[in-house]
């Protein structure tokens, strides 16, 4: 055990723990459920809640704007009919994939330090769809009416939509996310919650508590088959958040635009989803564990982890880079060669390198393990890869459609001031959905970290 | 209490508390082998032992989602089909009426979605949740049961229930017995 390992390997197993030593059950609920159940909201969440909602207003603001005056507000005209809003709904929807990753795809490996960090990016997972499906809803200029293109449903014209196009793919496999997140993220919260009902001293809270725990009482019959419906979803959204970057790159694989139409895309799209998630984990992680001081169960282990599953899907990220590249060469095709010369060399030169330098060269300094286990270069380049897959989008679309087929179609495109607002926008919905998850749900999940403890070792217990 | 019926049991059960994993588990198979089978215990996280001490075997559920799976994959297969097919039938590009190949990214999607509702609402169904009342909360330590306290309750309508013998023979496992009253 952790607590007889000598002292000159402390520094070794202060790397390695999950949790640190002399937690039990109760301390462990204590310590995080006590977040929730304060009486008095620190300062500091107020300063905080008070910026990210300001910035909330922002967005609303900017959707006003949109629907008086009309998509032209924003900075898109042809050939460059996609901008801010697909970049931005592609970005918030891949930094979505890290939750799912974290929740689903590590429990059925079984990788138990999973456990202290699935529940906040889950809600990060849902947040960030939320922010993503903002865009194309709103790009739609009429979201009232955008209803009957979308969705399938009897309506009084007898349209019906047309399921042969990406778009609508789109449609059914982000609505499908969302719900099953949802779903995944709610059944995780239900124990916990019971545990926030039985904790909580005002009457208030324990009804609202109660109600949202639905009675839950962690009988060993509710357990078993708790724990069959948890796998089943874990095993249900695995393939889901495989399909659903997959989808988001058809739109752009279908079509016949140079720098679009490329096999590559769906693995190397989904590779760089969970980069992009993972960024936006330990953006998130690193100023909650020290707020909240929650080093005992987000351990540096926990961060390195990260920091390691960042630098393997920013590998496949530069290997799509690289093929992209290659196949443009390869193909003989005039229209591709042109477009790759002109997006290393063109108008928008700086944004390609930018983004290489900001996906290629940056990530693979997390091969050093002294960066690796620093906390502050960890949150730097989380923020540097958070931009670089943002430029990536920026490139994608941007580069491939500003030169059309005739030179007579050529353009230059920039985000307006409208575009800029409702990025900034949704941002600000994003921390005010987190700082009001962070109050009144818990960031970690107990019961799993409960599971994670050496006093809950069964095997080891009975052979004494 | 109000609601109660005639010829039903003083109190709902007994119930024995516990403060480690390894003690509710080696006690729920003495219970088991003393013949009690109207048996639950209470954890604060899931033991695989513990369920399988309690004798509780396959859960239904995955049929319940394999069902779920089915019916979300016809059920977004036959919307397809009908609605370009035979509701709005529309030439787009000359590619036929019936695209299935198209038609399999949709009906992926709504496999996993009607699949994972079987499988949240096939979950609180069995469990019998929401559950707005419930006996077992009447003990006042029960609270504890989402912190770090084990409980084993054998329900008074088992047909070895009987409130003397048993409380006794629960004593024999555990120092804190209580009382489960409706």
């Amino acid at each position: 055990m952790a607590s007889v390992a000598p002292p000159e390997r402390s520094y070794q197993a202060e790397q390695d723990r999950l949790i640190a030593p002399g937690h039990d059950f109760g301390s462990v609920t204590d310590t995080i459920s006590k977040i929730v159940l304060q009486r008095k909201t620190p300062l500091g969440w107020f300063v905080g809640f008070a910026v990210s909602f300001a910035l909330l207003q922002l967005l609303l603001l900017a959707v006003a704007m949109l629907l008086f005056k009309g998509i032209g507000v924003w900075g898109v005209r042809v050939p460059i009919g996609w901008g801010f809003d697909i970049i931005n709904f592609v970005w918030w929807i891949g930094i979505g994939h890290a939750g799912t990753l974290i929740s689903a795809i590590l429990l059925l490996l079984r990788q138990e330090w999973r456990t202290s960090i699935n529940r906040f990016a889950e809600a990060m997972t849902l947040f960030a769809v939320a922010c993503a499906a903002f865009y194309p809803i709103f790009h739609t200029g009429r979201p009232w009416l955008a209803i009957y293109w979308l969705l399938p449903y009897p309506n009084t014209m007898g349209l019906w939509p047309n399921f042969r196009s990406p778009l609508i793919w789109d449609v059914f496999a982000v609505s499908t996310y969302a719900t099953v997140s949802a779903l995944f993220w709610f059944v995780g919260l239900i124990p916990d919650l019971a545990t926030l009902r039985d904790r909580a001293e005002s009457k208030a809270w324990k009804i609202v508590y109660g109600m949202l725990a639905m009675g839950w009482r962690g009988s060993a019959k509710h357990w078993h088959n708790y724990e069959t419906a948890y796998l089943l979803l874990a095993g249900l959204a695995t393939p889901l958040v495989v399909s659903v970057h997959t989808v988001v790159s058809f739109d752009f694989a279908v079509g016949l635009v140079p720098g679009w139409h490329a096999t590559i895309f769906p693995p190397y799209f989904v590779a760089g989803a969970i980069y992009a998630g993972f960024a936006m984990v330990l953006t998130l992680a690193i100023p909650l564990r020290r707020f909240y001081g929650l080093q005992d169960f987000i351990t540096l282990k926990h961060l390195e982890n990260m920091a390691k599953v960042m630098l393997a899907t920013g590998l496949i990220v530069a290997y799509g880079y690289m093929m992209e590249t290659f196949m443009g060469w390869y193909s003989g095709n005039d229209y591709e060669r042109f477009m790759l010369a002109n997006r290393m060399a063109g108008p928008y030169w700086w944004a390609y390198w930018a983004l290489i330098l900001c996906n290629v060269v940056a990530p693979n300094l997390l091969w050093i393990k002294r960066l690796r286990t620093s906390v502050p270069f960890l949150f730097l380049v989380s923020f540097v890869v958070s931009t670089g897959m943002w430029l990536e989008r920026f490139v994608i679309i941007v580069t491939s459609l500003h030169r059309d087929f005739l030179p007579s179609s050529w353009g230059i495109y920039a985000g307006t001031r409208w575009d800029w607002a409702a990025f900034v926008g949704t941002i600000g919905l994003f921390l005010t959905l987190l700082f009001l998850f962070v109050r009144f749900l818990p960031a970690i999940s107990i019961f799993e970290m409960r599971t994670i403890l050496p006093g809950a070792a069964m095997a080891e217990e009975k052979t004494k | 209490m109000k609601g109660r019926e005639p010829g039903m049991p003083d109190v709902y059960g007994l119930m024995a508390e516990f403060h480690s994993p390894a003690e509710v588990v080696d006690a729920a198979h003495h219970v088991r082998a003393a013949g009690y089978r109207k048996v639950d215990a209470y954890s604060p996280y899931p033991i695989e032992e513990l369920s399988e001490a309690l004798g509780l075997h396959h859960s239904p559920l995955p049929r319940i989602v394999l069902v779920g799976g089915v019916l979300g994959l016809l059920g977004g297969l036959g919307l397809q089909y009908w609605s370009s097919v035979v509701e709005y039938p529309l030439n787009i590009g000359g590619r036929p009426l019936a695209s299935w190949p198209a038609f399999i990214v949709p009906a992926y999607e709504t496999t996993i979605l009607f699949a994972a509702g079987a499988a949240v609402l096939g979950m609180l169904a069995l469990n019998g949740l929401p559950e707005p009342y419930h006996p077992v909360f009447n003990v006042p330590s029960f609270a504890l049961a989402t912190r770090d306290k084990f409980f084993i309750c054998i329900e008074a309508r088992d047909p070895l229930f009987e409130r003397a013998a048993t409380r006794k023979f629960l004593e024999t496992l555990s120092r804190e017995v209580h009382e489960v009253e409706h």
